[in-house]
C-alpha cells in the first residue's frame, strides 16, 4: 500500500519546522512505527536525514511513541498506543499526517520528538512512596481492599506519554497528575506523604506551564491506557481536603 | 496570617480556581433558575401578579442590596477566571495541529458548547449589563397596588417584547445561555469533585437537559409575550 505522509520536520528548538510529503510504500501488517522505519531507510538511502521520533519498547507500555496522527494523538484507535496501531487501519493512497505533541510545555527537540521533562518535575515533586528499606517486605503484608486495589492499578496504568497533554485544547497536564495522584490516595502505602503530594504536584504542574483544564474530556478520549477524568475529580478532592487541613 | 497565605494560594491554584468557577457556577445556576420561576409569574395576564412579586422583592430593603451585591460579586469572580483560563491556555498552546482525524469512540465529552464557553460567556456578560440597565434601572412607571406605590415592571416587560428586535436579541442571548450551561452544569460538578465513574455520563446527558430547559424557559418568555400582543 501507499501512503501519502506528511511529517513534521524541525531542526531545533529554536529552528523553524514545517510539514513536509513524503511517499511511503508500506504493508498492513506493518506497525505504525515500522512503517516510519520504512521511511527513514528511504531516507538515508537517499542521502537525507531520517525523521527523529521516540520508541522503545514498542509494546504499548513505555509511553515514548508519541505522534499527533491526523490530529489526534497515537492515532485513531481507542485505547492504542502509536506503536499498536497498525497499518491495516489505513486505505492505499491515504494522506497522514504526522505532528509532534504541541505544548509549550513540551518544547520540540526535534522532528516528532519533545521534551517531557516536566513531568518527570511534577513526579519529583510529590509522585513517590516512602518506604523502609532493607529486605523486600512479605508480600500481601498490608491488606488492601480489593475494589481500591482495582481502581489504584487502573490509575496507575499511566504509562506518562503525555497524549493528555497534546489532546487537551488548554494543553493541561491535569489527567496526568490527577492519575498519580488517584493512584496513590487509593493505597496506604500513599498516605504518608497524602497531603503535601496533592499540593505540590498541582503548584509544579502550573509553574512548568501546563494550562488550565476546562472538562472538556478530550485527554481521557486520547489516553492509551483509556484512563477516566473521575482522577481529575479525586484530585480536586484530594487538594481540598489537603488545603482545608 | 500562614494560614491565610495557604488559603489565597489554594484558591489561586489551578485547582482552586477551578472550584472557585464551580461553586459560582453552582450558586449563579441557582439564581437562574429561580429568576424564571420568577418570571413564568409574567405569564398572568393580571399585571398585579408579576408587580407584587417584584414588590416583594423590593420591600426586601437592604437585604435585596447585598443580594444583587453578591450576584454582582459571584459573576465578576466567574468572568475573571474563566478569561484568565482562556488567556493562559494561548500561552499554554500556541500552534494547533495541522493534521485533521476523529478518534474512534468520540473526542470526549468536548462539543462546540465546551469549545466556545470563552464566546458565549462574554457575550453574556454584555448582556447582563443591557439586562441590568434596562429592566432593573430601566423606565418603568409607578403604579399602585392596594394602596401602596409599586413600580410597574409587567408593563415595561409588555413594551419592551412589542418590538421584535428586543425579542430575537434576547431569543439569541437565550440559545447562548444554553449552550453556556449545557458544558458548564457537568463542567461545575467534575470541578467539585462530584464524580464518580458511573455518574459521569449520566450527569453529561443530565446537563444537556437541564441547559435546554433552562433556555427555552427563557426564550419562550419574550416570544409569547409578542405573539400576545401581535
Amino acid at each position: 500500500m501507499k501512503l501519502h505522509l506528511k511529517v513534521w520536520r524541525q531542526n531545533g528548538p529554536h529552528e523553524e519546522g514545517k510539514l513536509v510529503p513524503y511517499q511511503v510504500e508500506a504493508n498492513p501488517h506493518m506497525s505504525f512505527l515500522e512503517m516510519m522505519d520504512v521511511l527513514n531507510e528511504q531516507l538515508i538511502k537517499a542521502g537525507e536525514d531520517p525523521v527523529e521520533f521516540d520508541h522503545d519498547c514498542r509494546e504499548g507500555i513505555c509511553g515514548s511513541c508519541n505522534m499527533v496522527i491526523n490530529g489526534v494523538p497515537h492515532g485513531p484507535l481507542k485505547g492504542t498506543a502509536t506503536c499498536q496501531l497498525h497499518m491495516r487501519h489505513y486505505k492505499d493512497g491515504d494522506t497522514v499526517v504526522v505532528e509532534p505533541w504541541r505544548a509549550e510545555a513540551f518544547p520540540v527537540i526535534r522532528d516528532l520528538v519533545v521534551d517531557r521533562a516536566a513531568f518527570d518535575r511534577i513526579i519529583a515533586a510529590g509522585g513517590y512512596v516512602s518506604v523502609d528499606t532493607g529486605s523486600a517486605p512479605d508480600a500481601n503484608a498490608i491488606p488492601i481492599e480489593k475494589n481500591k486495589a482495582e481502581m489504584a492499578f487502573d490509575y496507575a496504568t499511566c504509562i506518562g506519554c503525555g497524549a493528555c497533554v497534546a489532546a487537551c485544547p488548554n494543553a493541561s497536564a491535569s489527567l496526568f497528575t490527577a492519575s498519580k495522584i488517584a493512584h496513590l490516595s487509593l493505597l496506604p502505602q500513599g498516605n504518608a506523604e497524602r497531603k503535601t503530594r496533592v499540593l505540590r504536584m498541582v503548584e509544579q504542574m502550573e509553574k512548568e506551564g501546563f494550562g488550565d483544564c476546562s472538562n472538556h474530556g478530550a485527554c481521557e478520549a486520547a489516553c492509551p491506557k483509556e484512563i477516566p477524568i473521575d482522577a481529575i475529580a479525586i484530585m480536586r478532592r484530594e487538594y481540598v481536603k489537603a488545603a482545608l487541613s | 496570617m500562614e494560614s491565610q497565605s495557604r488559603v489565597t494560594t489554594a484558591l489561586t491554584s489551578q485547582v482552586g480556581r477551578k472550584i472557585l468557577t464551580g461553586v459560582t457556577g453552582v450558586l449563579l445556576v441557582f439564581f437562574v433558575i429561580g429568576h424564571l420561576l420568577g418570571n413564568l409569574q409574567l405569564l398572568d395576564p393580571d399585571p398585579n401578579l408579576f408587580n407584587s412579586y417584584g414588590k416583594k422583592l423590593h420591600d426586601f430593603g437592604l437585604l435585596l442590596y447585598i443580594v444583587e451585591v453578591a450576584l454582582a460579586l459571584l459573576i465578576l469572580i466567574h468572568a475573571v477566571i474563566g478569561i484568565s483560563i482562556f488567556a493562559k491556555k494561548l500561552k499554554a498552546r500556541k500552534g494547533g495541529y495541522k493534521g485533521v482525524g476523529v478518534k474512534e469512540g468520540g473526542m470526549g465529552k468536548q462539543s462546540l458548547a465546551s469549545r466556545t464557553m470563552i464566546i458565549t460567556g462574554v457575550v453574556l456578560l454584555i448582556f447582563l449589563v443591557v439586562h441590568i440597565l434596562q429592566f432593573r434601572f430601566g423606565p418603568a412607571a409607578d403604579m399602585m397596588i392596594d394602596g401602596e406605590k409599586a413600580l410597574d415592571l409587567h408593563g415595561l416587560v409588555m413594551s419592551t417584547f412589542a418590538n421584535i428586535w428586543w425579542v430575537l436579541f434576547y431569543v439569541g442571548v437565550m440559545l447562548l445561555i444554553g449552550f453556556h450551561l449545557r458544558h458548564g452544569i457537568w463542567s461545575m460538578l467534575q470541578s467539585l469533585g462530584m464524580m464518580k465513574p458511573r455518574w459521569s455520563k449520566g450527569i453529561h446527558g443530565a446537563a444537556l437537559v437541564i441547559g435546554l430547559l433552562l433556555a427555552v424557559g427563557f426564550l419562550l418568555l419574550p416570544v409569547i409575550i409578542y405573539l400576545r400582543q401581535a
